[in-house]
């Protein structure tokens, strides 16, 4: 395997590419009891419209989830409690871009990535099976419909796109997912779920050529077509709504407010662009910024504000929000900030004590299991190195932040989303 | 865990994990106080209130840009209810030392402001500001009310109102509404005073730095703190439920019905009861999951939890309304067979297997082993992570029939939407 050594952050990764196309990532953890593999496909929510041979394929929303929950099942049973039965803790999710299936153990650990390696790459579906899903992911989406952190972002991401795959919901609905059949499952499988289109990442103390040996021995030999994607016509930068109000059973009002981007390059700048809009938005709004101290000794805002900057495939936008009781006096205030900035510049101690922060809270991530194998994962895909990000920080100076602000935080990107209170909502018996 | 922990001064007390493979050090320092209604809120607001600034860093930006330089170091305050006692303090993590590009040393600077932020809080005459109670103050209520938002969480927190009514268990992490309306500066000026001179001190550490360094870096934080000796901890008390469940229903405009449930367990078999709520609802594995989620669709998730400290077992689950009599009943049919012993080797197997497992990833985790350690300190236990494995490796089958059977239906809670019938 190729070895990388990254001194400043004491860590050493090994790549390797088996011979069907899967890249396969190990980053050792000599002293740990735990033992962590992840087995991605670049294949999410988004991804509804593909080329599948030389057909175009309209896949119903919520499909990549619905195949995700629907992995699980083997011939012989269900992968899940195989799993557990070995001690391990299986999960998987799915997100916009990419879906993930994953367990942690201490025990067992070369079994257990056998049983992961099979189950995601071998489908089994009945029509009564999928059937039966659709009971379980209605009950989830009634869920996350009732949780206001998700309707906010839902209506904010309706509110900034108009073509974009992005303005629908990882889940579907309870409607779409209706349409869901065993074909298409096997479809969106055959499509995605190809070592070409897919990467392992294992992190703990594992031996490598054990690793690569089971990899190669249970996966198919075929490394499956680069499939074409669809994310719609192109969007412009403004936002197809400029706000969108509804109300919930929630305590104060909550909002989100976003702000349209241009979409990264791929590679190394993407990752260059990502670190500088998540600067931006702290060096603007983040927890130490004079801005946040402000508004939160005003009491417009409290600790559940947050912002940050996000890249989905095709699309880009900064949000930020949380609960506040008066969101449009705190969107003007991050304006009105930015506009600040601009004019009087950034203080070179402020943003080196940021910059610094940041450094240290990266760093600190590298604890996390999860945390370095989804970073991994995601820098395959995107193709860029994520344990790079000492030298990226280095590289980054106070005009690349100013550039970022100038050009995106303005009214003119912006969308608003807020979730009012329903009034008089007391219980009754 | 016990053997790392020592005296350094009177009552206060400092668990000691020395570990190298870290990014990072991580420092915890949380008095421990009985939870009661009278101090609950109070007691929940101080940290936050003492988060707002130091005499060195008075405010906020000034707070950040001091934790900033010290390359992101995070210093949080923390609430916890563990059994009957209410843990109120801050955690802080740091980058380890050998990381900082300038060679600095980044624990004792940590440690100052953390012992900076219990004993040299920003305070006039005697008072805390009243700007930072008032502010904070809003920031409780909204916390206490917002639990609204998260329709399980409400649920879950509805029965054990219901179910605890009278019993200190039954009061809120965080306390309630109307009695931190009626605190002001002055008043948790004095609860502070009282918390801080009354209650044990726990001290934790873990990371690469030396017992010796991290000792006298506290030491000399925490040089100014008011001793007295301080009562100990009395146990939760177990009480029986009784001869009838309470049911109770609720309404509220939500999609999803909750289905929260509350036993009683008389066991003091806890290796046991630990068993029988992993095979009943406490894993991915358990007869709740596989039965009322996969077999029968019923709901989206369905788990049970074990309280050890308080004897209490509750299960919670999302359900369509329509669906309650079925979830009910098939809830209490799985564990009927729990009690009966009727589960497949297997079953056991992985229920033992996950909890080990999760055990020994403890020493994984900075937080884990913090959580553990402060967990079995507040409410009297004493065994380490390995010790507890080495309990559960030995318990059998007709001991986990024996402690089910002392699982008894207290109070059940149901939430269903404004709508429904």
């Amino acid at each position: 395997m190729e070895k990388t050594v990254y001194a400043r952050i004491g860590e050493t990764v090994l790549w390797h590419t088996l011979p069907n196309g899967l890249p396969v990532c190990i980053v050792p953890r000599k002293d740990y009891e735990r033992k962590y593999a992840l087995f991605a496909t670049r294949y999410g929510g988004m991804d509804l419209r593909f080329k599948l041979g030389e057909e175009w394929l309209d896949t119903p929303a919520g499909i990549a989830h619905y195949l995700e929950h629907k992995m699980f099942d083997t011939q012989e049973g269900n992968a899940l409690q195989e799993l557990a039965t070995n001690g391990a803790e299986p999960n998987a999710f799915t997100s916009n871009a990419i879906t993930v299936y994953y367990f942690d153990s201490t025990d067992c650990f070369m079994e257990n990535l056998k049983i992961l390696l099979q189950f995601v790459s071998v489908p089994y579906f009945t029509d009564e099976s999928v059937a039966k899903e659709q009971g379980i992911i209605s009950q989830e989406i009634g869920m996350i419909e009732d949780n206001p952190e998700w309707v906010v972002y839902r209506q904010l991401m309706e509110a900034l796109y108009k073509n974009s795959p992005a303005r629908v919901s990882v889940a579907g609905s309870v409607e779409s997912i209706s349409h869901i059949t065993a074909q298409t499952l096997y479809d969106c499988h055959k499509a995605f779920y190809t070592p070409a289109n897919m990467c392992l990442i294992v992190v703990g103390d594992v031996n490598e050529d054990e690793v690569l040996r089971l990899a190669q021995e249970v996966l198919p030999q075929e490394s499956g077509a680069i499939i074409e994607r669809d994310y719609g016509a192109e969007e412009s930068l403004t936002p197809c709504t400029k706000e969108v109000r509804s109300a919930m059973e929630v305590s104060m009002p909550t909002f989100l407010a976003g702000f349209k981007c241009p979409d990264a390059p791929q590679g190394q700048e993407r990752m260059r662009n990502n670190i500088i809009g998540d600067l931006a938005c702290d060096v603007l709004m983040g927890d130490s910024s004079p801005l946040f101290a402000r508004l939160y000794s005003e009491g417009l805002i409290n600790g559940s504000f947050g912002s940050s900057y996000d890249l989905l495939p095709g699309v880009a936008y900064v949000y930020a929000g949380g609960d506040s009781n008066d969101p449009k006096a705190v969107v003007q205030a991050i304006l009105n900030e930015a506009q600040r900035l601009l004019c009087e510049g950034i203080d070179e101690d402020y943003y080196q004590r940021v910059r610094r922060a940041n450094f240290g809270t990266a760093l600190k991530a590298l604890n996390s299991f999860e945390a370095i194998a989804v970073s991994m994962a995601e820098g395959c895909f995107g193709d860029y190195d994520p344990y790079r990000f000492p030298e990226v920080y280095d590289s980054i100076t106070c005009e690349d932040l100013l550039a970022f602000i100038r050009d995106n935080i303005c009214e003119s990107r912006m969308a608003l989303s807020i979730i009012d209170p329903k009034e008089a909502s007391e219980c009754t018996q | 865990m016990n053997r790392n922990r020592t005296e350094i001064m009177q009552n206060v007390f400092l668990t000691y994990l020395p570990d190298r493979k870290f990014k990072t050090g991580y420092l915890s320092a949380q008095f421990i106080t009985p939870l009661r209604k009278e101090t609950a809120s109070a007691n929940a607001l101080l940290p936050a209130v003492l988060h707002r600034g130091t005499m060195r860093c008075p405010d906020m930006e000034q707070l950040s840009a001091a934790m900033d330089r010290l390359y992101g170091a995070q210093i949080d305050y923390t609430v916890r209810k563990k059994g009957e006692t209410q843990c109120v303090g801050f955690v802080a993590s740091v980058i380890d030392d050998s990381f900082a590009p300038g060679g600095e040393r980044l624990l004792e600077p940590v440690a100052e402001l953390l012992g900076e932020f219990f004993l040299d809080p920003v305070t006039r005459n005697g008072r805390f500001l009243s700007e930072y109670v008032e502010s904070e103050k809003t920031n409780l209520i909204d916390a206490l009310r917002s639990v609204r938002n998260d329709k399980r969480e409400y649920a879950d927190l509805r029965l054990m109102q219901e179910m605890c009514a009278g019993e200190p268990y039954g009061v809120r992490r965080l306390g309630d509404e109307e009695s931190a309306r009626k605190l002001n500066n002055r008043t948790l000026y004095q609860r502070s005073q009282e918390l801080m001179s009354s209650s044990r001190l726990e001290l934790f550490y873990c990371g690469s730095a030396q017992r010796e360094r991290v000792t006298d870096a506290l030491l000399h934080a925490f040089a100014a703190l008011p001793r007295s000796a301080a009562a100990d901890i009395e146990p939760a008390r177990f009480y029986d439920a009784p001869a009838q469940p309470r049911i109770i229903t609720e309404r509220m405009d939500v999609t999803q019905g909750k289905l929260s449930m509350g036993f009683r367990c008389q066991s003091r078999d806890v290796p046991a009861m630990i068993m029988a709520n992993l095979i009943f609802g406490g894993s991915s594995n358990s007869k709740l999951f596989l039965n009322v989620r996969e077999k029968l669709s019923l709901c989206y998730y369905a788990s049970s939890q074990y309280a050890r400290s308080k004897g209490i077992l509750t299960v919670s689950s999302g359900i369509e309304t329509k669906d309650y009599d079925r979830a009910l009943e098939e809830i209490l049919h799985q564990l009927k067979a729990v009690q009966q012993g009727d589960w497949e080797d297997w079953e056991l197997t992985g229920a033992r297997s996950v909890i080990l497992s999760s055990l020994r990833a403890m020493n994984d985790s900075q937080s884990a082993m913090e959580n553990w350690s402060v967990g079995q300190i507040a409410t009297g236990q004493s065994e380490t992570p390995e010790e507890m494995a080495r309990q559960l490796n030995e318990v059998t089958p007709e001991r986990i029939c024996a402690a089910a059977e002392s699982i008894t239906l207290d109070t059940v809670y149901f939430l269903k939407g404004k709508e429904d019938a």
